[in-house]
C-alpha cells in the first residue's frame, strides 16, 4: 500500500481538544466533524488541505480525551495518514480503528518541510521524497493493525470475518 | 516471576495463569461505560455492524453528562439518540437528569465499578477506577461498540512504572498535588503506554478522594491505567457501594516493572499546572501574581464531597473577589444533596459563588461557564489544553480545591496560608 500526500507539519503534544474543539462534539455527523478541525489552531487547515495529505508531527499525537470525533475529523477532511515521533495511545486505537494508518517515526519530523511531497510505503514504513536526500524508515505496522487499515476500519473488519 | 496487580487483573480477564507486558490478550470484561458524546457514535457503530442487542444489559452503563442539561439544540438531539438506545437495549444502568452525577464518580459512588474488574470506558479519564484496585482505561466510540457487542476487548498487556511515596504531606496538599507533581516530573508521555502503579507509605494514608484525583489523571501523562492495590480505605469504601462481588488484587514482591520513581513528599508544596500542559507545574510558592477572572471548583478530578468540604473550609465566612467569578460543580446529585445537608452550599452561596448541577460542563470547554479571549480561570479539574475551558487565546491553571478556593478570594492564584488559614 503506497501512498503520496502533502505534509502538513505539526509539533509535540497535539491534543484531540485542538484537532476537534469539544464545542462542535455537539454531532457525530463526519462532514460537519471534518469542516472544524484544527479550526482554532490552524484556520487555514480545512480550507486548504486536499484528500491524501499526511500530517507529520511530534511526540504524543492526539493526546487527552477519547473522543473518535479527532481521527474522524482528520480523516473527513482528507487525511490519509499521520507520521508521528510518538501517539497518545487512546488515539492511537481510534484511528487504526476507522481505518487511519498512523506510522511512527523518531526522525521525519525533523527531516521534511512542510508543503512537501512524500511518498509512503505503508508495509514496508519506507519514506521518500520531498526534502529527503534519503529515504527513512517508520516503525512497520503491526499485522494485526495493518489488516484493520485494509478493511477500512474495526467495523468492516469484523463485517467480513464475522467475528471479532 | 512475580506479576503487578495490573497483570493479575489482565491475566484474570484473558483466563490465562499470567500475562506478560507486550503481550496481546482478548480479556472479558466486566463493565463498558460511556456518556452522551460517545455513545452516540458508538450506537451509530453498532448499528451498522447490524448487532441488535449489546452482550449483557447489566454491564454496559450509560451517564448523559457532558452537554447536560441539554446545553443546545444538537445536544439535545444527541441526547435522545443515546437515551433511545439505553431504552432499546433495556440497559440497566442509565443515569441522567434526577439521578446523574459526572460518570466516573457516578459509577464508583453507586459501587456499579467493584474492585478486581476491567473495565473500559468512552471517556479518556475511565482509568480512575484504578482508585479501588480496578484496571480501567479509555477507549473510542468503535472500540466500546465492539465491546458492548462482544463483552471483550483486545489489549496489550502494559508495562508498569511504580510510584513510591514517602513522608508527611505538608498542610494544603493532598492527592491533586501528588499526581500534578508527579506528571510535572515525567511529562505528559512520560508513561505513555504504561501502567501506573502508585505505592508507599504516603498512599497507606491517603483517602479515597485523593487517590480518586491520582487515578483520574494517569491518563494525564499518557498512561493506559493507574491502580492502587486496595486496602482498608478502600474496604471501607467500596463495603455497602458494591453491587457485584469483588476480589483485591496486589503486585507480588518480585513483580518486573519498567521503572521504579521514588519521590519524597515531605517537601511537595501544593502545586499549580499552568497553561497549557497538566505537566507544567510550579510550587505555589512559585507563581507570582497571577490575577484570574473565574475559579472552577469540582469535576470528576475533584468533586467528591470531601473536596467540597475542603474549598468550603477556606470560603467560609469570607467573600469572592469581586472580579472572579466563582462556579461550584458538585460530582453527583448524592454529593450534592450532602453538601446542602451539611450547609457546603450556604457557605458556597454567602461568599457569593453560584452552584451548578453536576454535569462536565466547562471542564471541557462545553457549556456553564466558558472563557472569553484573554480570561485566565483556575480550575479542579484535568486539563489546560489550549482553549480547553473557552475560547482559544483563555487560559486555564490546575489545582487543588483549596488552593483554587483560596485564588478566589484574593483574585490572583494563592494559597489558604495567604488568608491566614492552618490546615
Amino acid at each position: 500500500m503506497k501512498l503520496n500526500g502533502r505534509v502538513w507539519k505539526f509539533n509535540d503534544n497535539i491534543d484531540t481538544d485542538v484537532i476537534i474543539p469539544a464545542s462542535f462534539l455537539n454531532t457525530s455527523d463526519r462532514e460537519e466533524l471534518g469542516r472544524h478541525c484544527f479550526a482554532y489552531l490552524r484556520p487555514d487547515f480545512t480550507r486548504n488541505v486536499k484528500t491524501g495529505d499526511i500530517i507529520v508531527a511530534g511526540r504524543n499525537f492526539g493526546c487527552g480525551s477519547s473522543r473518535e470525533h479527532a481521527p474522524l475529523a482528520l480523516k473527513e477532511a482528507g487525511v490519509r495518514l499521520i507520521i508521528a515521533k510518538s501517539f497518545a495511545r487512546i488515539f492511537y486505537r481510534n484511528a487504526f480503528n476507522i481505518g487511519l494508518p498512523l506510522l511512527e517515526s523518531e526522525e521525519v519530523q525533523d527531516r521534511v518541510s512542510e508543503g512537501d511531497r512524500i511518498s509512503v510505503d505503508l508495509l514496508s514504513g519506507e519514506i521518500t521524497g520531498g526534502s529527503l536526500e534519503k529515504a527513512l524508515f517508520a516503525r512497520p505496522i503491526p499485522d494485526f493493525m495493518m489488516e484493520i487499515v485494509r478493511s477500512g476500519g474495526l467495523v468492516k473488519y469484523i463485517k467480513e470475518k464475522g467475528t471479532f | 516471576m512475580g506479576m503487578t496487580i495490573t497483570e493479575k487483573i489482565l491475566a484474570r480477564g484473558a483466563g490465562l495463569k499470567e500475562v506478560e507486558p507486550g503481550q496481546l490478550i482478548n480479556a472479558k470484561l466486566d463493565l463498558i461505560m460511556g456518556n452522551d458524546i460517545t455513545t452516540a457514535l458508538a450506537a451509530e457503530e453498532l448499528e451498522k455492524i447490524g448487532i441488535k442487542k449489546v452482550f449483557n444489559k447489566d454491564r454496559v452503563v450509560v451517564v448523559l453528562d457532558h452537554f447536560t442539561p441539554n446545553k443546545d439544540v444538537d445536544s439535545a438531539e444527541q441526547c435522545k439518540i443515546v437515551r433511545q438506545f439505553a431504552r432499546e437495549q433495556g440497559l440497566s444502568e442509565f443515569y441522567e437528569a434526577g439521578n446523574v452525577g459526572i460518570e466516573h464518580l457516578v459509577l464508583l459512588e453507586n459501587g456499579i465499578v467493584v474492585p478486581g474488574d476491567i473495565v473500559v470506558g468512552g471517556d479518556s479519564h475511565t482509568c480512575m477506577y484504578g482508585a479501588i484496585g480496578a484496571f480501567s482505561t479509555g477507549v473510542g466510540s468503535t472500540d466500546m461498540a465492539a465491546a458492548m457487542i462482544t463483552g471483550e476487548l483486545w489489549f496489550k498487556v502494559p508495562e508498569t512504572m511504580k510510584f513510591v511515596y514517602t513522608g508527611k504531606l505538608q498542610p494544603w496538599v493532598g492527592g491533586k498535588d501528588l499526581i500534578l507533581y508527579t506528571i510535572g516530573q515525567i511529562g505528559v508521555d512520560g508513561a505513555l503506554y504504561m501502567a501506573m502503579e502508585f505505592t508507599g507509605d504516603t498512599i497507606d494514608s491517603l483517602p479515597m478522594q485523593g487517590r480518586f484525583s491520582m487515578a483520574n489523571m494517569a491518563i494525564e501523562a499518557g498512561a493506559k491505567s493507574g491502580i492502587f492495590a486496595p486496602d482498608k480505605t478502600t474496604e471501607q469504601y467500596v463495603k455497602g457501594r458494591a453491587k457485584r462481588k469483588y476480589e483485591f488484587y496486589a503486585s507480588d514482591a518480585d513483580a518486573q516493572y519498567k521503572e521504579v520513581v521514588e519521590i519524597d513528599v515531605c517537601g511537595i508544596e501544593p502545586q499549580v499546572a499552568f497553561p497549557s500542559l497538566p505537566s507544567n507545574t510550579r510550587n505555589i510558592s512559585e507563581v507570582g501574581d497571577v490575577p484570574i477572572d473565574q475559579c472552577a471548583i469540582g469535576f470528576c478530578t475533584n468533586g467528591t464531597i470531601e473536596d467540597l468540604r475542603e474549598a468550603a473550609s477556606v470560603l467560609k465566612g469570607r467573600r469572592v473577589h469581586s472580579n472572579v467569578r466563582l462556579l461550584i460543580f458538585p460530582g453527583t446529585q448524592e454529593i450534592y444533596r450532602q453538601a446542602m445537608k451539611e450547609g457546603l452550599l450556604e457557605v458556597f452561596l454567602d461568599s457569593g459563588g453560584v452552584i451548578s448541577c453536576p454535569t462536565c460542563g466547562p471542564c471541557l470547554g462545553g457549556h456553564m461557564g466558558l472563557l472569553a479571549k484573554g480570561e485566565r480561570a483556575i480550575a479542579t479539574s484535568n486539563r489546560n489544553f489550549v482553549g480547553r475551558m473557552g475560547h482559544p487565546e483563555s487560559e486555564v491553571y490546575l489545582s487543588n480545591p483549596a488552593i483554587a478556593a483560596a485564588s478566589a478570594v484574593l483574585g490572583r492564584i494563592g494559597s489558604p496560608v495567604e488568608l491566614g488559614l492552618k490546615a
